[in-house]
């Protein structure tokens, strides 16, 4: 084999690689896109179901997504954050300290429908709440935990040392020195860590599947206490449940390109926050 | 000049960060109103012994501290009294600039803020330290402008007023100037020269001119020990210690 | 305020902080607790050898069977083909990006994977179901392709950001002198990234297929969607399986709490915990040897 033919051939190995993985995304989009497309309007977004869900559109499960993403925004931010800043400002290396960062590396890789299990055994069933919007927020609220706390304590570390010191110098306690200078600087990794993860779980599925999502709610009130609907569990439905699946296929790619905007919006506006950053630095 | 009271003292110190000693047996005392300059080549320990005064060790958990620091005679390190309050009175400047991410104005007004100054006392302490530190002429139509858009010699004395506005009895000055060109370095230089007046002042520096220019006292520090102290000019035409001739006359370091 | 006032918000302030720390560690241990309970309630009705070693899942038939066998296997078959599929293209992808892609090349490729990370896994199920589902039965003849190969695929999909991402991040952190050192006895690029650099970076990209292999095992609406789910003993690629994670998604849903099925889900559910947690143990073993090795 000569020389050149083999260095094709290794270069191509590569290629092809990248090719593909490429090629996944570009079926993905494109299926979705042109499909979702055609059941795209204006009334798909802002209707409710009709006709047994076979028409009409998915306000509900729109409304559900923003609701119970608003919930697990709130849930684990504050707590998320909190425990980032223990880890980062306060904590010495001891045995605690390893602890709690090992148990934050197990909880990221915990399975999410476990977090569904450990939802319905605390949330639904422990703590009486039902399946409601409350249990799946804070269950998805759990899930979110450990990667809000991990990006949280990325961001607090960039801020150099001497920043603190400079608060310090003027005799502010650790506590003010955090609130007045840390978290004001490190609010950009913050803020992009925390959507990027709501992005996430803004499309699961599985740890909301026991603890209060519905198919169809006929009044959808957005009470914290009950059901809901939600873009992923819609898609989940629409594409293996329902009794007329290929009549309601062209409902179901709506919903797929709905829930991917939902979610690249999402992505874009972390990237949006990043870039502002960066630019102001 | 050497009847001055003693303002500030640390005896028998020794620090270690983790197993590293970086200090070892420092016995020191530094008169009132007088400035005090610590030499010595990088990595001896001047900036481990002055971070000792006003406690900015208490953040890195490896760092373990025995001896005394006295300020008034009172131990620094003593359960009656708080890091906060050590900090606020014995103040500090950084190598390098660390302006506060907000205004000009905010930079000065946020320890006044913190301290519980009188909100009507506020405007005027923050012009008084910007004209201390001769700066008020070059920011004072400006004074809701990013403190992070000035230049590093004015954000260094934006740093000092920071400091002398909230009337500390001590102010530490770790290479203050080290980031500045010649000119903003002689602004600042004029300013510690200033301010000797009303405190007590220890700073840091590599430029052995700088030392002889402002300093009333030198410290030459040698791999974490004292070895000599003295009046900055015999220190720099008399050494007695052979470490400190070569260092001096730049030898090394 | 007083300073003393002050200082006492301080305090507090310090140990709520601290309290959120040593929650994360009662969630963890929380949910250890849930699947420990109720899976040695799961115990009290049932032998656990019959849940080890049966070969039927058949929780509600007349021959009632809990035998986690099918579903371990389903899962394992899976996540094993997933990985087969992901492990060539992601290594193929971290090198190229890191040893041939240009600046602008990469400025575009990085975004690209970034966007796969982000669909969601009910997306993806979604397409195994109206487009790879019709695919493989069309090639295969058979009625519908939801089947493990479907799952693989998908999970394959899924798995591929995040071994890329981690895979990339080792390869570039390879000292750049092992490198010239290679090139300087003759060697060719090629032969520089086969010989020099990946075996360099086998533990990070090892690192990154734990990864990769914990995210496919835990994955439940892919292969929920995209595996037909049929409960018969798992029989090969071209066949229907059912995974631990989609026999928990199926069955929760409908079991009456506190029976033996209900306990036996946790059981099957503490199992999946086990099996993840190993493998994350074993990738931040990898990740731990990385480290030490780059600081060498
Ligand atoms: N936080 C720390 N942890 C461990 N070692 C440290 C730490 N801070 C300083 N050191 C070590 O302590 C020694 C003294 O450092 P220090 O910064 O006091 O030196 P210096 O005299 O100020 O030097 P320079 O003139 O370069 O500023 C050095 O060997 C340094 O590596
Ligand atoms: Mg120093």
């Amino acid at each position: 084999m000569s020389k050149k033919l083999a260095s094709i051939l290794e270069w191509g190995t590569l290629l092809i690689s990248t090719g593909t993985v490429c090629f996944f995304l570009v079926v993905i989009m494109w299926d979705i896109i042109s499909k979702g497309a055609a059941s795209l309007s204006w009334d798909f977004i802002t209707a409710l179901p009709t006709d047994g869900m076979t028409k009409g559109g998915i306000l509900p499960a729109i409304i559900g997504t923003v609701l119970l993403t608003l919930i697990t925004a709130l849930v684990a931010a504050p707590f998320g954050i909190s425990c980032a800043i223990y880890l980062n400002e306060y904590a010495s290396d001891n045995w605690t300290t390893r602890i709690i960062r090992a148990s934050i590396r197990n909880l990221a890789g915990v399975p999410s429908i476990i977090y569904g299990l450990f939802g319905l055994a605390l949330f639904v069933q422990g703590l009486h709440m039902g399946t409601s919007l409350i249990s799946a927020g804070l269950t998805l609220g759990l899930l979110s935990l450990p990667y809000i706390i991990i990006t949280t304590e990325e961001a607090l570390r960039r801020i150099p040392a001497s920043t603190r010191e400079a608060a310090l110098a003027v005799g502010a306690t650790q506590l003010e020195s955090i609130r007045d200078v840390v978290l004001p600087s490190a609010i950009p990794g913050i803020l992009t860590g925390i959507v990027l993860t709501l992005s996430r779980a803004a499309g699961e599925t599985a740890p909301i599947l026991f603890t209060g999502v519905a198919f169809y709610i006929n009044n959808p009130s957005g009470y914290l206490n009950q059901e809901f609907m939600a873009l992923p569990y819609h898609l989940y439905m629409l594409s293996t449940q329902h009794q007329a699946i290929e009549q309601v296929r062209p409902l179901a790619y709506g919903t797929a390109l709905v829930l991917i905007i939902v979610v690249f919006l999402l992505n874009l506006s972390a990237f949006y926050i990043r870039y502002k950053h960066s630019k102001n630095e | 000049m050497s009847n001055e009271p003693i303002k500030l003292a640390a005896q028998h110190v020794d620090l270690w960060f983790g197993k590293k000693q970086v200090l070892k047996n420092i016995n020191i005392t530094f008169p009132k109103n007088i400035v005090t300059a610590l030499i010595g080549p990088s990595g001896c320990g001047k900036s481990t012994l002055l971070r000792c005064f006003n406690r900015m060790h208490d953040l890195s958990p490896d760092a373990h501290i025995e001896g005394k620091f006295l300020l008034d005679e009172q131990d620094i390190y003593n359960q009656k009294i708080s890091a906060t309050e050590v900090r606020r009175r014995i103040g500090m400047v950084f190598q390098k600039a660390n302006t506060f991410p907000k205004s000009i104005y905010e930079n000065i007004n946020y320890g006044l803020k913190i301290n519980d100054v009188p909100k009507a006392d506020r405007p005027g302490i923050v012009e008084q330290a910007l004209k201390e530190s001769y700066l008020w002429d070059e920011v004072k139509d400006n004074l809701d402008m990013p403190a992070t858009r000035l230049s590093g010699g004015q954000q260094q004395r934006l740093c000092i007023a920071r400091t002398v506005a909230l009337r500390p009895e001590v102010i530490l000055m770790d290479e203050p100037c080290s980031a500045l060109d010649p000119l903003s370095t002689a602004k600042i230089e004029e300013l510690i020269v200033e301010l000797k007046k009303d405190y007590t002042i220890l700073i840091v520096t590599h430029n052995m001119q700088q030392a002889q220019r402002i300093a009333d006292k030198t410290v030459f520090m040698y791999l974490g020990e004292i070895i000599e102290s003295g009046n900055t000019k015999s220190i720099f035409t008399d050494p007695q210690e052979e470490l400190t001739t070569n260092y001096v006359k730049g030898h090394f370091g | 305020m007083q300073l003393a006032q002050r200082e006492q918000i301080d305090k507090v302030a310090r140990l709520l902080f601290r309290t959120t720390g040593l929650l994360v560690i009662a969630i963890l241990g929380g949910i250890f607790l849930m699947l420990l309970w109720n899976t040695v309630a799961f115990f009290l009705k049932v032998k656990p050898m019959d849940f080890i070693t049966g070969t039927q899942w058949n929780p509600s038939g007349s021959q009632v069977s809990y035998g986690i066998l099918p579903l371990l296997v389903s899962t394992i078959l899976v996540t094993f083909g997933a990985m087969v599929i992901a492990i060539p293209l992601s290594l193929g992808t971290a090198a190229f990006l890191s040893e041939y892609a240009g600046k602008t090349l990469k400025n575009i490729l990085k975004p690209v994977i970034e966007m796969l990370a982000a669909i969601p896994s009910v997306a993806i199920g979604f397409l195994g179901i109206v487009v790879l589902g019709p695919g493989i039965a069309h090639l295969t003849g058979q009625s519908n392709g939801l089947n493990a190969l479907n799952g693989a695929i998908l999970l394959s999909v899924m798995a591929l950001p995040t071994i890329i991402t981690v895979a990339e991040d080792a390869i570039n952190g390879v000292p750049s002198s092992y490198k010239e050192a290679s090139y300087s006895v003759g060697a060719s690029k090629w032969q520089t990234l086969i010989k020099v650099t990946i075996p360099a970076a086998a533990p990070g990209i090892l690192a990154a297929i734990m990864l990769g292999v914990g995210r496919a095992i835990g994955e439940t609406m892919t292969v929920l969607m995209a595996t037909g789910n049929a409960s018969a003993f798992p029989k090969g690629f071209f066949h229907s399986v059912r995974t631990i994670t989609a026999t928990i998604a199926i069955e929760m849903g409908e079991v009456p709490y506190q029976t033996t099925h209900y306990y036996a889900l946790f059981a099957i559910a503490a199992v999946l915990f086990l099996i993840t947690l190993a493998v994350n143990l074993i990738g931040e073993h990898f990740v731990n040897k990385y480290r030490k090795y780059q600081e060498a």
